[in-house]
């Protein structure tokens, strides 16, 4: 378990604005997602935890273990923290082989087990035809389970992954996520990956921290960000929602009902807690959760009348985007053979279903 | 003609010797300031640097005082070895590595600079002392930008004159280089004798910087 509370503040220069950092978190066995967009302070933070750069203020706790605390003092030297780290460029070192950097990094094991440990990791992470090249004679999967195994070979009490799969194409990045469930699954060690792509989140994350300018704005588990993000903030963040402006007209909690005005007309949506008669809120919905209808005369409960201005293919849907007039621009993504079935509409409606009604 | 061949071996020895010297030091004050922060590292770095631009006869000047028989450094010598520093070879040694201490320590600084901050932090983070990781990672890492200075170092030892002049003599036989050795045939009118002993230091010279070229990094 590691348990983290940062402050780091860089005053403006001339070649980069201030920034300043403040996170709290605490995160258990299984892999915690660093999610936000470049220049959020994800990298930042691992960074204050692996020890290469100090915390200004806070503490942090691993296992048992201080490995900083500003108020004692204690600034434990990196190399003395065990906390595995994937750099985003691997940092394997070029004049070594690949067997010579994981005896490296067995260096602090004691020397009988070494050698054992090193073939074990070879062994485990499918290495041995490499063993014997440098790093630039491997290809990108091999350098990738290279630094995974030599961050592990040490058995450290935490794994740091800094956008390991940046950059890689998709049978790469498939492995990758397969030798990181397998780490999941046998080191038990608590993972911390940073990434700015929201399908890794998915495919990986036990637990998510969603970050914005060195701050955590949402955490908690991956689906239940996506199902309520906390504000419009986090939903801009993971940038798959359509966001459109209305105001709560009418609100029944007896009957779990509400309308909100979104442009020139009303949806039905459940009740919203919270909320108030008049207030001015965000509809909050996936494209994946609404449908496309060709218009039929006058739009019925729930439909929007809308222009379609684009339709991009996707592998396995329809990407289209309408101009839904005083409503804003609406994205919704549908099947294929559904689209096929619609596409010669001239006229339609963007329907949006009772149950999947967000407001934030 | 008959050449006294002693003054380039006297050279070569030299400056094999002031360039041991400036490795084994030059490396550690490189490290120093492309590692550490410390006050007083821009007034180190000035110091390493004063040599390149001073001229001889200072270096010369500030040499004599400081190892001269009269000083403490140099009475400490000749009790320890029995003779004195100035004018042995010893001290043309010492006269070399004003010249090739600097460019060490510029070039190694520079090239333990660029190695790349990432393979460092693995180091450390792989649980290696500041020890191993210079030794094991850094030093390999920068090892052809550090040789090719090396090279330069060597090249440029063996053509100081002036503070050599100055704190070694110009003893034929004991003290006498290369570079003093063409003055001296100049002046006693042995134009012969000072071509062949040009050409012959500019050969060596213009092969060392070749190898110095292939030795740097692309």
């Amino acid at each position: 378990m590691i348990a983290a509370r940062l402050r780091k503040t860089f005053p403006a220069r001339s070649d980069s604005s201030a920034f300043s950092l403040e996170v709290e978190f605490e995160a258990t066995a299984g892999v915690t997602v660093l999610f936000g967009p470049s220049g959020s302070g994800k990298t930042l933070t691992l960074d204050l935890i692996a020890g290469f750069v100090r915390p200004d203020e806070g503490r942090i706790l691993l296992e048992d273990q201080i490995l900083f605390d500003a108020a004692a003092g204690v600034h434990v030297a990196p190399r003395a923290r065990n906390c595995g780290y994937v750099f985003q460029n691997y940092a394997l070192f070029p004049h070594m082989t690949l067997r010579q950097n994981l005896e490296f990094a067995a260096e602090r094991r004691p020397r009988l087990e070494r050698h054992r440990r090193v073939n074990e990791m070879i062994e485990k992470f499918r290495l041995a035809e490499a063993a014997g090249r440098r790093p630039h004679e491997l290809s990108g999967g091999q350098k990738q389970r290279c630094s995974i195994a030599r961050a592990l070979i040490g058995a450290p009490k935490l794994l740091l992954l800094d956008e390991p799969a940046q950059g890689l194409d998709a049978p790469l990045r498939a492995e990758f996520y397969e030798v990181l469930r397998q780490v999941r699954a046998e080191f038990k060690t608590p993972v911390l990956l940073v990434t700015h792509d929201l399908d890794e989140c998915f495919d990986l994350g036990d637990d998510m921290l969603v970050m914005r300018e060195g701050r955590v704005v949402q955490s908690g588990a991956p689906r239940k960000i996506l199902d309520q993000p906390s504000s419009v903030e986090v939903a801009r963040l993971l940038g798959v929602f359509n966001l459109l402006p209305g105001e709560v007209r009418a609100l029944d909690p007896g009957r779990n009902t509400s309308r909100v005005r979104v442009g020139e007309f009303d949806l039905e949506g459940p009740y919203f807690p919270g909320k108030l008669l008049g207030d001015r809120v965000t509809v909050c919905v996936r494209p994946e959760q609404l449908t496309a209808a060709a218009r039929n005369g006058r739009p019925s409960a729930n439909q929007i009348p809308a222009v379609l201005e684009r339709a991009v293919e996707k592998p396995q849907w329809m990407h289209l985007e309408f101009a839904g007039g005083a409503a804003g621009n609406i994205a919704v993504d549908l099947p294929r053979p559904e689209y096929e079935r619609l596409r010669d509409s001239k006229e339609w409606v963007v329907e949006f279903p009772r149950t999947s009604m967000r407001v934030l | 003609m008959q050449i006294d061949w002693f003054p380039l071996w006297l050279s070569l020895r030299v400056a094999f010797m002031s360039t041991a010297v400036a490795l084994a030091g030059g490396l550690w004050i490189a490290h120093l300031l492309a590692n550490r922060d410390f006050r007083g590292k821009e007034i180190l770095d000035a110091a390493v640097t004063l040599p390149l631009v001073l001229p001889p006869t200072v270096l010369g000047y500030y040499l004599l005082v400081l190892l001269g028989r009269a000083s403490p450094i140099g009475r400490m010598w000749e009790e320890v070895f029995g003779s004195p520093l100035v004018f042995t070879w010893k001290a043309a040694v010492i006269a070399a590595l004003l010249h090739s201490l600097p460019l060490l320590v510029k070039s190694a600084r520079a090239a333990l600079e660029s190695v790349d901050r990432s393979y460092e932090r693995a180091a450390r983070n792989l649980g290696a002392s500041e020890w191993r990781l210079f030794w094991r990672v850094t030093l390999p890492l920068a090892r052809r930008s550090i040789l090719a200075a090396a090279a330069l170092a060597f090249a440029r030892s063996l053509g100081d004159f002036g503070v050599t002049l100055m704190v070694a003599g110009n003893i034929p036989g004991r003290t006498q280089t290369l570079a003093v050795a063409i003055y001296d045939a100049v002046e006693a009118g042995n134009g012969a004798l000072a071509r062949t002993l040009v050409l012959v230091v500019s050969a060596v010279a213009l092969l060392i910087l070749t190898l110095a070229n292939r030795l740097a990094p692309r």
